[in-house]
């Protein structure tokens, strides 16, 4: 039986196998389908201060293996999250991490102070590169020097550790991962999802309400795996890949690239238990190949 | 709800653009309610990634029935399935019609537009065993959309008929229809389903006849189990109006809850 822990430093994990946040709700939907607790983790849906109403439908927009989002990241808010869902999050032997979402420095520095009293979880995910919620797709993870103000903000005002989201609206992935390492940041995650668009050619109008939206799904996965690969290359901070993975054989690209862990997105809305079977595949490459430790996968990429 | 991998394809009746599927999965069937719906994979593929979602038409014992429309590329893979096929689906999932034990002895009206009848023929079989007398009032654009006229007369349920083109039955629109029927007698209640527009209309005459009235509506849907808040619509809460999600509390909702599209009337 392979060992499919892996270790963030700041957080074990009891596989490398979490949820993208924004494609598993709060978590609790997802009951019905698989074992929570089979996880590595669970990142839930991102949290603004209070509740918030998101973009006006149409919202999604299927493309040619993908899925373009305009959610404007919907939401309950802290305090319901805190009243109703984490109690019931926090009984599981999984890791919990909270995806944080601000308007502003301080709502994201009052959101992490919220949540940073409450019990059962783990880390949280600073989520400062949605393509949805500003005008024309703009987000704090798109320059160095924003990225690294806020994660250091955020950072000072946190007793959790923090993951970074980055975007792939970006020039030079490396460069943002550097300043979110400078910034303090206890690991990176990406990417986000890419800034796109789809047209209805009868009457001329952009299919999303929003006009942009987020590209997701299995159309993203090579430039992610390109992106995580350059991250991964540049800093030190364990990096966590993301990006249309459906299968195993997809999540061990992302960790031989340099990935320490890898989170599900798109694959939950196709299959809700996606993610038990990709542990599974996981865990069945492993034991065909005789590796003993999942992390003796990590950042094994041959260059000749 | 349950995920159901090895439902299969037990029966295929085509009319042009139309499918109706018998699936067996005894899981899904035994807790299905009218108003509900499947998430069903399409391809095993990438593309097209997502599920359809498809409204529940029928249930007979182990067997759910699907009944619906050619309408791009997902539903076209989905019809050209056949007898004996596997398929995945997910279900049953949402809130269903609301079957009140005051509907019994009443005449209710039960309208479905299009591929809008699906789900309405489950509705009507189930508000009959509740000792209700549903009237299905069942609109199309042409004679040939309106396909299972055959099914509904040999269950021996009431059914009338309207075609837009006047090619079948009463010559317009289904809410014409409606509207004469609500003039004949007013019904204790009022089901729809269908395009926007006609329930939209169907909506105005409730209000204005005092029927109270539940719509099925319908969006494109990423997951289908509330994780993903894509589907939503307008809908009126205790908190005031709100983007709500209709694959979790929908897809049907009462008439006085619905923010349509342009305003109420």
């Amino acid at each position: 039986m392979t060992d499919l822990a892996v270790d963030l430093g700041f957080l074990k994990l009891r596989n490398p196998v979490l949820t993208a946040s924004g494609t598993f709700g709060y978590g609790l939907e997802f009951e019905p389908f698989l074992d929570l607790e089979a996880l590595g983790g669970l990142v839930v849906k991102g949290l603004y201060y209070g509740p918030r109403e998101g973009n006006p439908p149409p919202r999604l927009v299927e493309t040619p293996s993908g899925l373009i989002n305009a959610i404007g990241l919907q939401g309950i808010g802290v305090e319901a999250f805190a009243e109703k869902v984490l109690p019931r999050l926090a009984r599981l032997k999984t890791a919990v991490i909270v995806n944080v979402c601000g308007e502003t420095e301080d709502e994201y520095v009052r959101v992490v102070e919220f949540l940073g009293r409450k019990e059962g979880i783990a880390a949280f995910e600073l989520n400062i590169s949605c393509p949805n919620v500003r005008q024309g797709g703009a987000c704090p993870a798109l320059a160095p020097g924003t990225t690294r103000d806020l994660v250091r903000t955020v950072k000072r005002a946190s007793r959790l550790p923090v993951i970074v989201k980055l975007s792939p609206n970006v020039t030079s992935i490396a460069e943002i991962a550097a300043a979110a390492e400078e910034g303090g940041a206890d690991a990176l995650s990406l990417v986000n999802t890419f800034l796109a668009m789809a047209i209805d050619i009868e009457t001329r109008r952009p299919k999303l309400a929003n006009v942009f939206g987020g590209l997701s799904g299995p159309a993203i996965r090579p430039i992610a795996l390109r992106m995580v690969y350059q991250a991964a290359a540049r800093v030190k901070i364990p990096v966590i890949g993301v990006g249309g993975i459906m299968t195993g054989a997809d999540a061990l690209e992302f960790l031989i690239a340099g990935a320490k862990a890898v989170e599900i997105g798109t694959a939950n809305f196709v299959d809700p238990d996606a993610p038990v079977r990709i542990v599974r595949e996981l865990q069945e490459f492993c034991e065909r190949r005789g590796v003993s430790r999942i992390e003796d996968v990590i950042g094994t990429l041959e260059l000749r | 709800m349950t995920k159901d991998p090895g439902a299969r394809i037990v029966g295929v009746e085509r009319w042009g653009d139309y499918r109706l599927f018998a699936i067996e999965a005894p899981a899904v069937a035994r807790e299905a309610r009218p108003g509900q719906f499947l998430m069903i994979k399409i391809s095993g593929q990438s593309a097209p990634l997502l599920r359809r979602p498809i409204s529940i038409h029928a249930r007979d014992g182990n067997r759910l029935g699907i009944f619906f429309q050619v309408a791009g590329k997902g539903t076209e893979i989905l019809a050209a399935r056949e007898e004996g096929d596997a398929l995945d689906i997910i279900g049953p999932l949402g809130k269903g019609f609301t079957l009140d034990a005051g509907l019994q002895g009443e005449r209710i009206l039960c309208v479905g537009g299009g591929r809008g009848i699906a789900p309405i023929y489950f509705l009507a079989e189930e508000l009959r065993v509740l000792g209700a007398h549903p009237v299905v009032l069942y609109g199309g654009k042409t004679a040939a959309d309106i396909p299972l006229r055959p099914k509904f007369e040999r269950a021996g349920l009431d059914l009338l008929c309207s075609t837009d083109d006047g090619s079948f039955g009463f010559p317009g629109l289904v809410t014409a229809l409606a509207e004469k029927e609500i003039e004949r007698g007013r019904p204790a209640f009022l089901f729809a389903c269908g395009p926007d527009a006609m329930m939209k209309a169907a909506s105005g005459l409730a209000a204005a006849r005092g029927v109270p009235a539940e719509f099925s509506l319908e969006s494109l849907m990423g997951c289908g189990i509330g994780a993903c808040w894509g589907c939503v619509k307008r809908i009126r809460g205790e908190d005031g109006e709100g983007w709500v999600k209709i694959c979790e509390d929908g897809p049907v909702f009462p008439r006085e809850r619905i923010v349509w599209e342009g305003g109420d009337r």
